[in-house]
């Protein structure tokens, strides 16, 4: 840990300032949406279909309308009149992509258990649960299809009867000669993967609460989102109510980890309800309720070839996705496996790039970002293959990653976009220094010589990310609907603070810190000085909040310029007080130097403000906005590496110790940015050994509560070793690549990495995630037998 | 419904309970005390631990009226005179929280920890804290700002 320290001007960014966002935390002071409320307000409850796939014959609210307290009561038929459109899709990745109608309360069939039906309005939630118990609902149950591949076989029931098939859509992406490079590949490597479907446990549940104004027809909406800025346009659509008149509000949210990224019925139900009640609107949702109502991550099944030469030069990679969709398309739903379209040949240079994903509807809740969305799935695959292809070739992993490496910077890779910077080696060696790799693999071959029935197991993951999303030119070229920019505004006060409004929508990452210092070592205030102001569209109306990575490599960078623009106007204004020519007056974080006097931004603010004496021609005030579109993504790297210990009799894996080197460029906050880290890597040691959503064939999904999903503890998980090497990325004027996602994206194939590798010599290859006790027990009966 | 006299915070209320209230919505939504709050419905995640009678226990495992004439301290009751407990200093030092959610209930469960065990280990810490989830941290910097006021 390292401890705060005495700041300096210059030497703010990269400081490790402690937060200024947790006094109210810690205090119990913060305010989530589930504080709110206001008299007269009504709850709702949600009745959910307890079928995954029925047509829905009748549905009888007049019980619960009998109820104490209930104050009203629809079907999805009685309120479809409320939308002028379909839940939001923003990301239909082809022109033939089969995108389903989407209403907040299904009307005719329901296609998932949890899918909504009917919903209530009471004065309390406890009548609002108890009525929802009580609406009769008649349902014809209709065969159920669970499995991405079996929803793609012949006679498969249609999720969609209006497609004809269940195949959303599929999309390729083909670059060099794969074939001829397979054709001659003197090595090749084919191996399958399966991606579990995780469910995001973001600890705070999700929540809405919404006023209005019935006589100018103004709603405000708090809601648990990470895009408030997308929530408003995109449920301006779904409940035609203008944007105008649509205010939306991301109070203090509990984390997200992409759960949060979407825009949901609840939202566009409780605007509705408000309309037609003209009282205020809360929804909270129970942990149980949001396992079967908020979107879950994953679900992919992956096929993945390398082609290679005799020592291990990999020269083409083949991929082809399954991946389950659920039963709707969330807000990015069919895009989420395509973020990792580019990235399926890792750090390493290959000659021929095929991939191919098609996603698939099932009968289960829908599947949409969830940390690393796309990114830890395609990590997996090419790190999983480069192991199986060093066994293959009798080969330390090592050494097959180095014959790999991109080693020239700026890189354009087989798929098509082009790497910042790295340093793959750096990253490597150093990982291969802190495990002291060589003698945890002297170690392991002692105790297979012992016949130690404990395996000892060493994995590497030597991963590259994009992130920071995105430029809005290559967002629009696959069928994104949305900019990739981010915006920031600095406000110069009279009294010598400054306020910052963000676009970018924090949910427990640190921004108020991470901006108040950027804008501390640029413009000389103190980090105390500067107010950060963000999630509500009617304080910060520019703004594409929250996601990818990105809050830093693009908000930020909209800071940094924003600040520029501040520099440029309080220069002029103090060279026409110092009576100087502007181009001999020199700015020094804060400070303007004229040749015989000096004027700090704080007094150029109050001139400004005053507009006593202002040149000519020149605006009052002392105010600049910058909305930035970044020109490439950004390429987080690193080396990961884990040592588990597997027991060959029980099937338990401990894992002993995780090493992870990361090259995020410049960091702007090391404690910020190694918790963004610890808490990725949790999430993906969690994907690796605990978590699995599991449906049966009924589509009933099993672990359907936190007691039955395993969200690991402190004692299920190691101490963290942490260390970085920094490439700068040359494409920002901070240097600065992203951090949110990088534990979740290489930790997988660390530990399954470890895992396989400790029982390699009992013939094992693959064991599906999560390497639970039982599942290692049943592969290791499987080979002795 | 049951009158039932609870003391939070040091501060005596007489209340009219449902029997089925369950004590974490009779601090959040009858006494206003939101620090406390709700994250799941199976008592898995103590989010809404709070100390009754000095002990921690999951505020949505308890009924409102079961806790007739106990002492309860909610977050809000931890700092004294306007200095922050020494575990909640230690948190931020440590950056021992991220959105903060699960943070009121484990800053609790750890004052819980301590006054049983005054100088636990670190694997102590891990055992002791398997009732509080935390999906930010990864627990590594929750470990050792408990363990640097254990210290």
């Amino acid at each position: 840990m390292t401890a705060p320290v005495e700041l300096e001007v210059g030497r703010i960014v990269g400081a490790p300032v402690a937060r200024k966002e947790d006094q109210k935390l810690l205090q119990g002071q913060a305010q989530w949406v589930d504080n709110m409320r206001q008299p007269g307000m009504v709850f709702l409850g949600v009745v959910r279909s307890p079928y995954a796939h029925a047509r829905i014959k009748n549905v009888n609210v007049d019980p619960a309308l009998a109820h104490a307290g209930v104050v009203a009561a629809w079907s999805g038929a009685d309120i479809a009149d409320e939308w002028q459109g379909s839940l939001p899709c923003a990301w239909i990745p082809t022109e033939d992509t089969n995108a389903p109608e989407h209403k907040p309360v299904a009307v005719d069939k329901v296609r998932y258990v949890g899918d909504a039906v009917a919903v209530i309005a009471a004065t309390s939630r406890g009548a609002a649960e108890d009525a929802a118990e009580l609406v009769e609902v008649e349902y014809e149950p209709l065969p159920v299809v669970v499995d991405p591949e079996a929803a793609l076989a012949e006679g498969a029931p249609l999720v969609h009867d209006e497609f004809g098939t269940n195949e959303c859509y599929t999309w390729k992406l083909d670059a060099g000669e794969v074939d001829r490079l397979f054709a001659e590949a003197a090595v090749m490597v084919t191996e399958r993967y399966r991606q579990n479907r995780l469910i995001p446990n973001a600890i705070e549940p999700r929540a809405v609460f919404v006023t209005s104004i019935p006589a100018t027809g103004e709603f405000t909406l708090w809601s648990t989102t990470q895009v408030p800025h997308i929530a408003r346009v995109t449920l301006s659509g779904v409940t035609g109510i203008p944007e105008t008149k649509l205010r939306v509000i991301a109070p203090d949210v509990g984390g997200g980890f992409g759960s949060k990224l979407n825009v949901y019925a609840e939202e566009a139900l409780a605007l509705a309800v408000a309309r037609r009640l003209g009282r205020a609107v809360k929804w909270t949702e129970t942990r149980s309720e949001g396992y079967l109502s908020t979107i879950h991550g994953r679900d992919q099944i992956q096929e993945i070839e390398l082609a290679a030469t005799a020592d291990g030069k990999i020269t083409a990679v083949r991929v082809k996705l399954t991946v389950g969709m659920g039963a709707y398309l969330q807000l990015v739903t069919p895009g989420i496996p395509l973020l990792g379209a580019w990235l399926y040949a890792g750090c390493y240079g290959v000659e021929g790039y095929s991939f191919e994903c098609t996603g698939v509807f099932t009968n289960t809740v829908p599947t949409d970002a969830y940390r690393g969305a796309g990114r830890p799935e395609a990590t997996f695959a090419i790190e999983r293959a480069v192991d199986a292809l060093a066994r293959k070739l009798g080969k330390d992993p090592v050494e097959v990653r180095r014959l790999n490496f991109i080693r020239e910077f700026p890189a354009t890779i087989a798929s098509g976009l082009t790497i910042d910077s790295g340093d793959y080696d750096a990253c490597l060696d150093l990982a291969l220094e802190k495990s002291g790799y060589d003698d945890v693999r002297a170690e392991q071959l002692s105790r297979r010589a012992a016949g130690d029935p404990k395996r000892l197991g060493i994995g590497l993951s030597t991963y590259v990310e994009m992130c920071g999303l995105a430029p809005s030119a290559i967002l629009g070229a696959i069928r994104y609907a949305a900019g990739g920019w981010e915006a920031a505004t600095i406000r110069c006060l009279p009294a010598g603070t400054v306020q910052v409004l963000s676009g970018a929508t924090p949910h427990g990452q640190g921004h108020e810190t991470a901006w108040s210092q950027i804008v501390a070592d640029r413009l000389g205030y103190e980090v105390d000085e500067v107010e950060v102001l963000h999630g509500d569209t009617a304080v910060v109306p520019l703004g594409m909040d929250t996601y990818g990575s990105r809050s830093l490599a693009v908000g930020g960078i909209a800071l940094y310029y924003a600040a520029e623009r501040i520099v440029e106007k309080a220069k002029k204004i103090a060279a026409h007080v110092m009576e100087v020519d502007e181009a001999k007056v020199d700015h020094v974080r804060g400070v303007f130097h004229g040749p015989e006097a000096s004027l700090t931004l704080k007094e150029i603010a109050f001139a400004a403000w005053t507009a006593h004496n202002l040149p000519a021609g020149l605006e009052p005030g002392l105010e600049a906005t910058y909305v930035y579109d970044p020109p490439n993504f950004s390429w987080p790297s690193g080396a990961h590496v884990a040592i588990v210990e597997v027991d060959t009799e029980t099937g338990a894996v401990e894992l002993l110790r995780y090493i992870a080197v990361d090259d995020v460029g410049t960091v702007v906050n090391p404690i910020i940015v190694e918790g963004q880290i610890h808490g990725g890597l949790a999430q993906g040691v969690a994907q690796a050994l605990y978590e699995e959503g599991i449906y049966d064939d009924d589509g009933n999904l099993l672990t359907s509560n936190m007691v039955t999903y395993l969200v690991p503890s402190a004692a299920d998980l190691p101490r963290w070793e942490l260390h970085r090497t920094e490439t700068p990325s040359p494409t920002n004027p901070l240097g600065v690549k992203g951090v949110g996602e990088t534990g979740a994206i290489a930790s997988p194939a660390a530990v399954m990495n470890a895992v396989v590798d400790a029982l390699a010599e009992d013939g094992i290859t693959d064991i599906d995630m999560p390497a639970t006790p039982e599942r290692v027990w049943r592969a290791l009966e499987e080979v002795r037998s | 419904m049951r009158n039932v006299s609870l003391t939070v915070n040091d501060v005596l209320y007489e209340l009219e309970l449902e029997p089925r209230e369950l004590l974490v919505y009779v601090l959040r939504e009858r006494l206003g005390l939101t620090g406390t709050v709700v994250g799941c419905d199976t008592s898995s995640c103590g989010a809404c631990t709070v100390l009754l009678d000095g002990e921690s226990v999951k505020s949505c495992n308890v009924l409102g009226v079961q806790a007739d004439g106990a002492a309860i301290m909610t977050i809000e009751g931890l700092a004294e005179n306007g200095s922050l407990h020494p575990l909640q200093e230690s948190f931020h030092e440590h950056h021992a929280l991220q959105c903060g959610y699960c943070t009121s209930g484990m800053v609790l469960a750890a004052v819980s920890l301590l006054a049983e065990n005054p100088s636990p280990t670190g694997d102590e810490i891990r055992h002791a804290l398997e009732g509080n989830i935390c999906r930010c941290t990864g627990y590594q910097n929750i470990v050792d700002a408990i363990e640097a006021v254990a210290r």
